[in-house]
């Protein structure tokens, strides 16, 4: 039951096989089971959770829910959660209680989901293995050695582990699709402005962006019909009206056009991955998708680019980490100044300090040209290469990482080698597109993704296309044995 | 761009943060290993490009100038480190 799909775990509670409450019932003791093993909750917010099923039931007895209604979910701990620990995996707000509610918190709660808790996840998101989380790392379910991916990785391992039937998280470079990719599961980064980012806490602002994670393409769909639409406490956030991203999941491929960046099946791309895209191709074909070369010839610059623009934005946005107003507070400052710098020093790990100083550095005197308007120009470049592409072909099809979960402590020690991890996912978010990656195949008994981008607002034809290959592979049926 | 200490020292001062002396070779070498790799968009030629702050090139959204919203400050409050008559309390700035 518990590693149900939420379109198979909505019928049921339509049918009256099992209770919101037995349900959550159910996942609460899997949860105390697992998680001390997966370290993939920080919080678990139990007994608010079973009033939250109490509530879903009734509601289902009136007969006025929605598909979510009843369904248990799970929230990256970077969203702001009224009255529950909000720690965003930092020392630094070790002991924040969020004051109100996010955006996606709210709407999903209004829709019926009942939240678990809040997941384990990269500290303020920079990271791509878990690893920088004040919380300690995160095991990928698959296997226990290796990294589930980030920085949403405790999202990612919770539903791959069925410690949820579904996740929130948040994607700036990849944290949505790469985990998605390490632990098999559908994960969609939406349009830029498509979700709002209100109670959210900021990493860089032009490139976040919240999503599902998700055993199927239609989940995600089902998800993101509660979490999309315009929000004026987000200026970002488009003003779009209600799209029901379930509407198409059903439509035929025939006469889809599909590209293949050049620069991302090239020889230096792992053959086994290549072959596993090849198969997926294959599938796509026969279901009368055709498939075309496109070019992405400033792709190489997108990590470059992307480590200039993001650092910058969390070095404004994390400004706001004090010592004064909430989270952590240094002991006995000798003044202001000793404060600040104490209480940030102490409260940062090493990777977002890093950052910190990457970001200062870009935007200090001197500097910004050389480095802030030249990730802006390159930023352009980057994104005139997919409006082009996108003139010939609908949707663009390539991996979605290099490989699939490598071991925890492989990487950590070399940030630089971290970061090229998401060469294949960074251009997305800079160009602000919709990306999604969803199962394509196993290698060496672990799961690996493929990632399909649009043109902008094409998240409901991204979802088809995932949804036409789930139902003709079973890749996102594969489930860890834990 | 290899950064030496006085840069790291700088640049910490500037984002308020503290670096032990024991950590700033390590981290002068960690930020000039990341800003080696940045530099790979020096040798493009970007002069007849404009830049981009934001995906869709889109201005920043106003609302109507009212007010909508109303005063909590006593419940923002009760997560600070330290408050006083309804101000958050720092150390002694001016003497």
């Amino acid at each position: 039951m518990l590693s149900k799909t939420v379109a198979e775990l909505s019928g049921a509670l339509t049918r009256k096989e099992v209770s919101a409450r037995e349900l959550t019932q159910a996942y609460l003791d899997k949860i105390h089971q697992l998680n001390p093993a997966l370290n993939a909750y920080v919080t678990i917010t139990a007994e608010q959770a079973l009033a939250q099923a109490d509530a879903a039931d009734n509601r289902r007895a009136k007969g006025n829910a929605s598909p979510l209604t009843g369904i248990p979910i799970a929230h990256k701990d970077i969203f702001c959660t009224r009255g529950v620990l909000t720690a965003c995996g930092s020392h630094m707000l070790h002991n924040f209680i969020a004051p109100y509610d996010a955006t996606v918190v709210e709407r999903l709660e209004q829709a019926g989901a009942i939240m678990l808790g809040k997941t384990n996840m990269d500290e303020f998101a920079m990271g791509s293995s878990n690893e920088t989380s004040w919380f300690g790392p995160v095991r990928n379910p698959w296997d226990q050695a290796r990294v589930p991916g980030g920085s949403s990785g405790g999202s990612a391992a919770a539903v791959a582990a069925g410690l949820c039937a579904m996740a929130t998280g948040t994607d700036t470079g990849g944290s949505i699709r790469q985990p998605a990719s390490f632990c098999g599961l559908t994960g969609l980064k939406p349009t830029y402005g498509r979700v709002s980012r209100w109670g959210m806490i900021a990493f860089a602002s032009s490139l976040d962006q919240a999503g599902p994670l998700t055993r199927s393409a239609e989940d995600a769909a089902l998800m993101m019909n509660a979490i999309a639409g315009s929000d004026l406490r987000d200026s970002t956030c488009l003003e779009l009206g209600f799209e029901d991203f379930t509407a198409k999941l059903n439509q035929p491929l025939a006469g889809l056009r599909i590209g293949l960046p050049r620069e991302h099946f090239t020889k230096d791309l792992n053959p086994a991955v290549q072959t596993i895209l090849q198969n997926a191709i294959r599938t796509l074909e026969s279901l009368g998708a055709s498939f075309k070369e496109v070019s992405l010839p400033n792709n190489y610059l997108s990590v470059p680019a992307y480590y200039v623009i993001a650092p910058a934005e969390a070095s404004a946005n994390l400004s706001r980490f004090d010592g004064v107003r909430f989270g952590y507070r240094c002991e006995n400052p000798d003044n202001l100044e000793d404060l600040y710098k104490r209480s940030r020093g102490e409260g940062f790990g090493d990777e977002v300090k890093r950052r910190i100083m990457v970001g200062t550095y870009a935007l200090s005197a001197g500097y910004y040209d050389a480095y802030y308007i030249k990730a802006q120009k390159i930023r352009r470049l980057i994104k005139q290469d997919f409006d082009l592409a996108f003139n010939d072909v609908d949707l663009i099809l390539g991996p979605t990482s290099p490989h699939t979960a490598f071991k925890l402590g492989e990487k950590v020690s070399d940030p630089v080698t971290m970061y090229l991890e998401d060469i294949y996912t960074i251009a997305v978010n800079l160009a602000g597109l919709p990306g999604m990656s969803l199962p394509a195949g196993m290698l060496n008994g672990l799961p690996i993704g493929m990632q399909l981008v649009g043109p902008s607002l094409s998240e409901s034809r991204l979802l088809n296309v995932a949804h036409q290959f789930q139902m003709n592979t079973d890749w996102h049926s594969q489930r860890p044995e834990v | 761009m290899a950064l030496d200490k006085n840069d790291v020292e700088k640049i910490a001062h500037l984002a308020r943060l503290q670096i032990n002396d024991s950590d700033i070779v390590e981290v002068a070498q960690r930020i000039s290993n990341i800003l080696g790799m940045i530099d790979q968009m020096q040798s493009v030629d970007t002069s007849a490009v404009s830049a981009m702050a934001h995906p869709f090139d889109a201005g920043q959204r106003l609302r109507a100038d009212q007010t909508t919203e109303t005063n909590q400050r006593d419940y923002y409050q009760k997560i600070a480190p330290a408050t006083q008559n309804g101000l958050y309390l720092v150390p002694k700035v001016i003497e």
